[in-house]
Parts: structure tokens; sequence; C-alpha cells
């Protein structure tokens, strides 16, 4: 195998390790107790349908209580379809 | 360069099922907030139906259909939809992008957060179906690759 | 053992990121780099997602609500999944989208420019 390929495998490897590592702190599949599940999603859950009339608790979070992000996150696939022209139409000639 | 791809099948069977994936996109669309769906989705469903038109019949059938200028526009306004409605709650005494102050005519008082909500739905979706077609519409560019530089390509 | 059974879904997504990493690393070929990418962010998506499911729950959509108004003290939490993840999951498969989009555009490029998409053969024609 070509020493840099090799390089590469070890890296992941190591890398790997360390991740796993890591899980043993991580909660399991599908605790309900969570870190993530406590804070502020109970709230989004019970008052959301209460607040904006929207069953769905996704879009109803997306487009309501964080609606600032989505309409960055709208700005930045606009930016990036205006890149991908930049970069690849060519210029009509006025002749 | 990338020709249409000359295939009886594919054609009639795309001919035949653009119409119901155009609805079905629709559908996402607006059914966001009492369904699963909503801007990002529904949005991706059109484009993906253009795509199809134009993987089965070449892109220049479909931009018959839906000029290149007009794909542009249609994602600039999806932009505007969604500032212009945050804008628009500013008129009224509100906050930026606070759908509950705007005066529509609906009894419940939350139920203008509802509309709210579909309206700048409306404008994502049209952004993300401007974006997929242009994206699609530049990679498939032949550009400036010489014809016999691409056929050897091809032998190798 | 439970290490393994318990946090089965933690060994998926670290090998799927493995994976990932790796093809984005040790390939010289410049579209297998940005198939790399995408099954690496595929499995950061996926591993966020997981985090918020709980045992026995339903999908985040409030049922039997559609024209009434359900009083929030009635709604028990543990019946529904998290839907926190699955909103910035939105976020990042939008933001991969756009990625994967500039970075075809630019491979397109440099095709154009040096008639190659291999690497090495790109920096033997640079120096």
């Amino acid at each position: 195998m070509k020493p840099l390929k090799l390089l590469g495998l070890i890296t992941v490897i190591v890398t790997a390790f360390f991740l796993l590592y890591g899980v043993n702190d991580m909660p399991n599949w599908g605790d309900s107790m969570a870190p993530a599940s406590v804070h502020v999603s109970p709230y989004y859950i019970q008052r959301s349908q209460a607040d904006t009339n929207a069953p769905n608790f996704v879009s109803a979070v997306l487009a309501d209580y964080r609606g600032f992000d989505t309409l960055f996150e709208t700005t930045v696939i606009f930016c990036a379809g205006m890149a991908c022209l930049m970069l690849l139409r060519k210029e009509e000639d006025d002749d | 360069m990338i020709n249409r791809y000359d295939n009886l099948i594919i054609e009639f069977f795309c001919r035949i099922i653009a119409a119901p994936v155009f609805l079905f996109g629709v559908y996402i669309v607006f059914h966001g907030e009492a369904s699963p769906g909503g801007g990002f989705q529904g949005g991706v469903i059109l484009g993906a139906g253009f795509i199809m038109l134009a993987i089965a019949y070449g892109m220049d059938f479909t931009l018959q259909r839906i000029r290149e200028k007009m794909i542009l526009f249609l994602s600039c306004i999806g932009v505007f939809i969604y500032g212009g409605i945050g804008a628009a709650c500013l008129l009224w005494r509100g906050n930026f992008l606070d759908y509950g102050k705007l005066p529509l005519p609906v009894d419940h008082v939350n139920a203008i957060r509802g509309l709210g909500i579909m309206g700048i739905e409306i404008g994502v979706g049209l952004t993300v179906m401007g974006v997929m077609i242009s994206i699609y519409y530049d990679l498939i560019d032949p550009g400036g690759i010489q014809p016999e530089l691409s056929s050897s390509e091809g032998e190798e | 053992m439970e290490f393994i059974v318990g946090k089965f879904n933690y060994w998926i997504y670290i090998i799927m990121m493995m994976i990932g990493f790796y093809a984005m690393i040790a390939k010289r070929n410049l579209v297998k780099k940005v198939i790399g990418m995408n099954i690496f962010q595929t499995a950061i998506i996926l591993f966020y997602v997981s985090i918020g499911t709980k045992k026995g729950a339903t999908i985040p959509i409030l049922e039997a609500a559609h024209h009434t108004v359900v009083p929030p003290e009635s709604i028990e939490v543990a019946k529904y999944i998290n839907p926190l993840p699955h909103v910035l999951m939105l976020t990042a498969i939008v933001v991969g989208v756009s990625v994967t989009g500039v970075a075809l555009a630019l491979i397109i490029l440099i095709y154009r420019r040096y008639h190659t998409v291999e690497e090495d053969e790109i920096l033997r024609q640079l120096s």
C-alpha cells in the first residue's frame, strides 16, 4: 500500500478509537431522559399548538420560534445558486 | 455533450408522471403545518420534477416550459416573500417576523401565526425550486470542452 | 456488553464517519473526495437525529388536532419524539446541498483548465 494511504488509514483508526472512547458518556438509544429532550423541548411540544395553531412541531419551531435562522438558511441556498451561476455561465456576446 | 436519453419507455412514463409530481410538491408545501413537509421538502420535489423532464427530454425542451430568467426570478422572489412578510410585521407595530400583529380576518388570534407560517413556507419552496433547477442547468452545460477531447476521454 | 448493545447506533455512525473521512483524505480523485464529504455529512445528520428518539414514541405531529385547539396540559411529552434535532438537521442538509453544488462547479472548472481530475496529475502540471 502506498505510504500516504497507509498514513491515512492509521489516522482514521486512531480517530475512530478516540470517538468510541467518548461514546461511553452518550445516552442510550431511546432514552427519554436524555439531556437533549429535557430542557426546552417539552415547552415546544406542549405549547406549539396553542401558540401557533400548527400541529406539526417541526414546522412551528422552524418557521415561528426560530424563523430568523430559516431566513438566513434560505439566503445560504440562494447564495449557493448564485455562486454556481457566476462560476459556470458564459457571457452572451452583444453583437 | 450530454444528449437526451432516447428511450421510448422513459419518455412516455416521464410525461405521464410529471403532472402528479408537481401536484404532490405543491401539496407538500401547503400542508407543511399539519403533516410532514414544509418549504424545503416541497421545493426539492418541485425542482426534481423539472430535472426529471430535463433528463428524459433534454434541457431545451424544459427551457421552453420555464425560461432561464424565470428560474432566477423565482428564486429571488422567494427570498423577498420571506423578508417581505417579516418586514410587513414591522408596519403594524410588531417585531420582525412577529406574525401575530398582521391584521388578517381570522377568528382565532393565533391562527394568524399559522397563516404566517404558510406564507413563509411558500417563499422557501420557491427559492429552493429555483436553485435546484439553476444548479442542474449550470452543471450540465457543455461549456468550453472541445468535442474531440471529450470523445478521447470516453475511450480511456 | 452494555457498551455494544445499548449504544449500537453510535458504532454505526462512527463507522460511517470513518468511511467518509478515509475517502476524503486518501483518495486521489477529486470527485471521490466530494463523495466522501457527503458520506461524512450524512453520518453526522443521522447521529443528531438519533439522539432525539424516545422508546415507544410517535412522530412529532400532534394527533387529532387539525381544526381543534388542544389544551397544553393534556399533551404527554413522552409520547412524541424530540423535534429539535430534526429542525437543526434541516438546516444542515441544505448547507450540505449548497456545498456539494459549489464543489462540483469548481471541479468542472478545474477539468476545463487542466483536462484531468486526478490530484497528482494536477500537482504535476502546477509545478
